[in-house]
């Protein structure tokens, strides 16, 4: 689910120029990089490698500690490893994707489909919650979820069934569960906020 | 989270049209306008409708759909004309995140197994359109051009059984009309089932759409009207209620 056109536009609103590509020095010239992800983790992670856009995501984000913005599939791949699959992830920050489980008497589907409130962790400020401390919501479509492995990392938690990890940063290196480009107003003012890293 | 407000974007030839028992569709503009402007109001879920696809057997204007698909900053749901898997993963990948099922489901149930299996239940709505007749309600297919001899309830039940994730049930009687949802028809699809049913036909105000949850016991509801006339002279003005508005009703 989401949309790779409703970002370009998303960003094209805020006055914030971008492109789409998979051309590798297209991609290493830009000031930041929006990793978007649809489907499964191996799909997604062959998908980088056979484009030769793994080593080059490492560059970009290691040896030029340029930013990267994760979304939902891409958030996870920044990780080490998903249940979902047997490829290893980018391994840029420490977590791994375990799968929501629920009992029937929990009455919870999955995927986890809908808006759903995110808190930071207490006391916790970030630049990338400039201006969302108004109860901000987002649209999550996931039947995978994030579990850090050091808890520094943690940007954003919500809620579904268990509380879980709904975004991630660690310096330069962004991760979103949730789809700004389908959480107007709230998404709107998070991709502004990773504009300005 | 509080119920859903979804408003309901009807598209006959690429132009947002307005029609009144789901006859004399009238021009009010642009569906990308609209989409625009409902960004704007931060309007949290959108149903893109096609009037023509099932009556003229035609398949999805996908060109178009991305086009909306592509304007639009929140979740899409998308029915009209859609009759293939392929139709469904088509639209999935372009960006609508439910795919609504009306007159396929009637011809071929299996459609909704076939399409619930592939991308999730949570992705497949049942639309069900529903007129009063002399031998009750009943459903009625091809945009309400063919009268079907299920019963809405009978059509809810077969839905859930199949894998539908969602009903999208629509009074075609009041449908336009601003007076009020029907009721008693919602809350006796409502209870008839346990997947969610989100209402939609006649909504006049915030309180009709309120009285749909409380009363007719709907998981969600859907207008058109309300969300694009302003005043007695159905001027067209596209609005959404702000999330205070929605919340003194409940909402």
């Amino acid at each position: 689910m989401g949309n790779v056109g409703s970002i370009s536009n998303m960003l094209t609103e805020l006055g914030i120029e971008s492109q789409v590509s998979s051309d590798i020095q297209k991609i290493l010239a830009s000031d930041k990089i929006i990793l978007p992800g649809v489907g499964s983790f191996d799909v997604g992670m062959k998908n980088l490698k056979s484009r030769g856009l793994v080593d080059i995501i490492k560059e970009f984000v290691v040896a030029q500690k340029k930013p990267i913005l994760g979304i939902c599939l891409g958030m996870q791949m920044l990780g080490e490893s998903s249940e979902e699959g047997i490829e290893e992830g980018l391994g840029l920050l420490p977590f791994i994707c375990k799968k929501f489980i629920f009992s029937k008497d929990d009455g919870l589907k999955v995927p986890h489909m809908g808006w759903n409130y995110v808190t930071p962790p207490k006391d916790f400020t970030d630049e990338m919650l400039h201006k969302l401390d108004n109860n901000p919501k987002f649209y999550f479509v996931h039947s995978y979820y994030a579990q850090p492995i050091i808890n520094e990392i943690i940007l954003l938690e919500t809620s579904y069934g268990i509380k879980f990890t709904a975004a991630v940063k660690r310096n330069n290196i962004v991760g979103v569960q949730f789809h700004p480009e389908k959480s107007h107003m709230y998404g709107m003012q998070l991709l502004e906020n990773f504009s300005r890293l | 989270m509080k119920p859903r407000v979804i408003p309901c974007l009807t598209i006959s030839q690429e132009k947002l049209v307005k029609t009144t028992q789901f006859h004399n569709p009238r021009y009010l503009g642009d569906p990308i306008n609209a989409v625009k402007i409902f960004n704007g109001k931060r309007v949290d879920e959108l149903c893109v409708l096609d009037i023509d696809a099932s009556k003229s057997g035609t398949e999805p204007n996908f060109s178009f759909l991305e086009k909306i698909s592509c304007q639009a900053f929140m979740p899409l749901s998308y029915g009209g004309g859609v009759k293939t898997l392929d139709h469904a993963k088509k639209l999935v990948k372009m960006g609508y995140e439910k795919i609504i099922i009306n007159t396929e489901f009637i011809n071929n149930p299996k459609i909704v197994s076939e399409v619930s299996s592939q991308i999730g239940s949570q992705s497949v709505v049942v639309s069900i359109d529903v007129r009063m007749t002399k031998n009750g309600y009943k459903v009625f297919s091809k945009s309400g051009s063919f009268e079907t001899a299920y019963s809405p309830v009978d059509l809810a039940q077969k839905a859930e059984q199949m894998g539908a994730g969602e009903i999208l049930l629509t009074s075609i009687d009041h449908e336009g009309m601003m007076t009020g949802y029907d009721i008693e028809l919602i809350k006796m699809v409502s209870s008839a089932t346990t997947i969610p049913v989100i209402a939609n036909g006649g909504a006049s105000c915030i309180q009709d759409l309120s009285q749909a949850i409380s009363v007719g016991k709907a998981h969600a509801v859907s207008a058109s009207s309300l969300f694009v006339f302003w005043g007695k002279q159905k001027a067209v003005l596209i609005t959404f209620p702000s999330e205070n508005k929605l919340a003194q009703f409940g909402l």
